[in-house]
């Protein structure tokens, strides 16, 4: 293993600003590591080697030409990333974990594609995911589960499995995630991982494809809150292609990383987000969390969000009603899979009918179900309605909570990474990993998990939640706790990980 | 109980274009009415005095300035399109003909 990929994303950018290394080198190096480990990994749907090497020549050429180019490049140029095949990319095949994508090529980039581009990220290719976004496990998707790093049989979570196993294995330093219920940060969470939701609104959607749009945010995942910090100013900020994109500025979030200090910081620990439900491991970590951060000058205190409670069930009612709606454009007739049936009548609705049977799987198909019973007549008022009213509830518990802390704090998922298979046939036991990280996505506020140390050898997350606009107050507490934890270790999370792909 | 079994679950899955087989249904009924059962507390939970929230930031009124923007060429809106004809999407018969 090449000891440029163990580096995180600001020390690759300090060594390519120092000409300690090439960009093409570090892009090989990245590029050596994912031939090496992925056949067991399987993070990848797409490796996108020529581009990335293109473009990190073209970052090497413009740093050795000196002066005003090289002063124009910005600080993470050189740095790759990998990119959740959830996000269009002009170039490389976007499939959205689904066969009705099969080898499709979109005609535009993403906003948060083009910010990357004009940043010269060499992108390393696209990471697998739940068929749409749509699960917990990666597990739904049509091209092969991803596995875990720390142990192969297990889950990385999902939906954004790919994005996070790849830069627990070391196959990326940075990638790109979509959080809808929790898919960036429950994937963090069982991988010893980072990643962050930020404030909806606060990052471009444009070229998202959409699951649930009230929900879905783009977001960063990496190995350390810095690294999320940089990317997540890369990404953020007002885009007129979004109409819900906030025109708020992005907020000072690497210096707020750089500064990682909880002293006189108020932490809530959410009464509801603990105990029943939550394994004996996962509830030893946070606690042993709590004590370090009391320890380092925060000031603990319980809140309690009673409407959580119902969080869970309005998400389940509220995410498959959009995403049966945003789902209804895969029809065979623009883009995507046309399966024509066997008998006549060969009529639109019939080739409708077959090429959505046969395009989607069975997550998808039991989503777009549900939804569309929540929002028909004489049921609408009851479900649809009802759920948003519980979104309500929830933001008004958040309100509550916040006026007592500066942040609040919770497990990220209940339990550690899973057996594959073992949720696979109980759809409702696989909707319970995502209780603590669907308040946010309700609330519309950030949120961040950390690596919170071991279970039972497998990693356990912490989560922690700002009011919305606050994102800063992540990365300054998440970088606090890193450095509490990772000083306590003696060094990252990750370094603990076995050894993937033979010798080390 | 919920009110989903499979007579409701067909006529589902034809309102959502999505032919499914016997087997499927039987399947997917089961499923979705422990699913159903679950979740149906929410409706009990928020009183009429409880506004609705459908947008987590509120937002009202996006609007942009009435100028063309950047849209995609005829051949880029064409280039995933299963069938396409002189420029234009292709499909089936809209209409059985029988």
């Amino acid at each position: 293993m090449n000891e440029l990929i163990t580096h995180s994303a600001a020390e690759l950018a300090a060594k390519l600003a120092a000409k300690e290394v090439s960009a093409v080198e570090v892009v090989q190096a990245h590029l050596d590591r994912i031939a090496e480990v992925d056949g067991e990994v399987n993070a990848f749907l797409h490796v996108n080697t020529e581009e990335a090497l293109a473009v990190a020549t073209e970052v090497d050429t413009a740093r050795a030409a000196g002066g005003a180019e090289a002063g124009r490049l910005h600080g993470l140029a050189g740095v790759p990333i990998a990119i959740k095949d959830l996000i269009v990319t002009i170039g490389q095949p976007t499939t959205a974990g689904s066969a009705m994508l099969r080898g499709w090529m979109s005609p535009y980039d993403a906003t948060v594609i083009q910010k990357i581009r004009a940043a010269k990220m060499p992108m390393l290719g696209k990471t697998n995911l739940d068929e749409f976004a749509m699960g917990s496990s990666t597990e739904h998707s049509a091209y092969g589960p991803t596995r875990n790093p720390w142990d192969l049989d297990r889950i990385p979570g999902g939906s954004g499995g790919g994005s996070a196993a790849a830069v627990a294995a070391y196959e990326a330093p940075l990638a790109l995630g979509t959080d809808t219920g929790g898919s960036i940060r429950q994937p963090a969470a069982v991988t010893g991982s980072v990643g962050v939701k930020p404030t909806y609104g606060g990052v471009s959607r444009y070229g998202a494809i959409a699951m649930a749009s009230s929900l879905d945010q783009i977001g960063p995942v990496s190995r350390t809150v810095l690294d999320s910090a940089l990317l997540h100013e890369v990404i953020g900020g007002h885009d007129p292609a979004d109409s819900t994109s906030l025109t708020d500025p992005v907020g000072a979030l690497a210096e707020a990383a750089r500064t990682g200090n909880v002293a006189g910081m108020r932490i809530g620990v959410v009464r509801e987000l603990q105990g029943e439900g939550y394994d004996a491991g996962v509830q030893q970590r946070f606690d042993e969390s709590l004590e370090l951060l009391r320890g380092a000058g925060a000031e603990i205190v319980e809140v309690s969000c009673p409407n959580f409670k119902y969080a869970l069930g309005a998400y389940y009612l509220i995410m498959p009603s959009e995403a049966s709606s945003n789902l209804a454009k895969f029809d065979g007739v623009r883009y995507g899979l046309r399966v024509l049936p066997e008998d006549a009548p060969l009529t639109i609705e019939r080739v409708m009918g077959a090429s959505r049977a046969a395009g989607f799987g069975d997550e998808v198909k039991r989503r777009i179900i549900l939804g569309t019973y929540a929002l028909s007549a004489g049921y609408y008022d009851a479900y649809y309605g009802s759920a948003q009213k519980v979104r309500t509830l929830v933001q008004r518990d958040f309100d509550a909570a916040f006026a007592q802390a500066d942040v609040l704090i919770s497990p990220t998922a209940p339990t550690t990474a899973f057996k594959l298979g073992e949720k696979l046939d109980d759809p409702l036991a696989m909707y319970l990993n995502d209780v603590a990280t669907i308040p946010a996505n309700l609330a519309g506020v950030p949120g961040i998990s950390v690596p919170g140390g071991l279970a039972g050898g497998l990693p356990v997350g912490i989560q922690f939640l700002a009011p919305a606009r606050e994102d800063a107050r992540l990365y300054r507490a998440g970088a606090a706790l890193e450095k509490l934890l990772e000083d306590k270790w003696g060094g990252p999370l990750l370094a603990q990980a076995p050894v993937l792909g033979g010798v080390k | 109980m919920s009110e989903i079994n499979r007579e409701a679950v067909a006529h589902l899955a034809q309102l959502a274009r999505i032919e499914m087989t016997a087997e499927e249904l039987d399947k997917m009924a089961g499923e979705l009415d422990v699913i159903v059962d679950s979740i149906k507390t929410v409706s009990e939970v928020a009183g009429d005095d409880v506004p609705a929230t459908s947008h987590p930031i509120p937002l009202t009124n996006v609007f942009r300035e009435d100028v063309p923007g950047q849209t995609l060429t005829n051949e880029q809106a064409l280039s995933g399109a299963p069938d396409a004809e002189d420029g234009r999407f292709k499909v089936p018969a809209i209409l059985d003909e029988e």
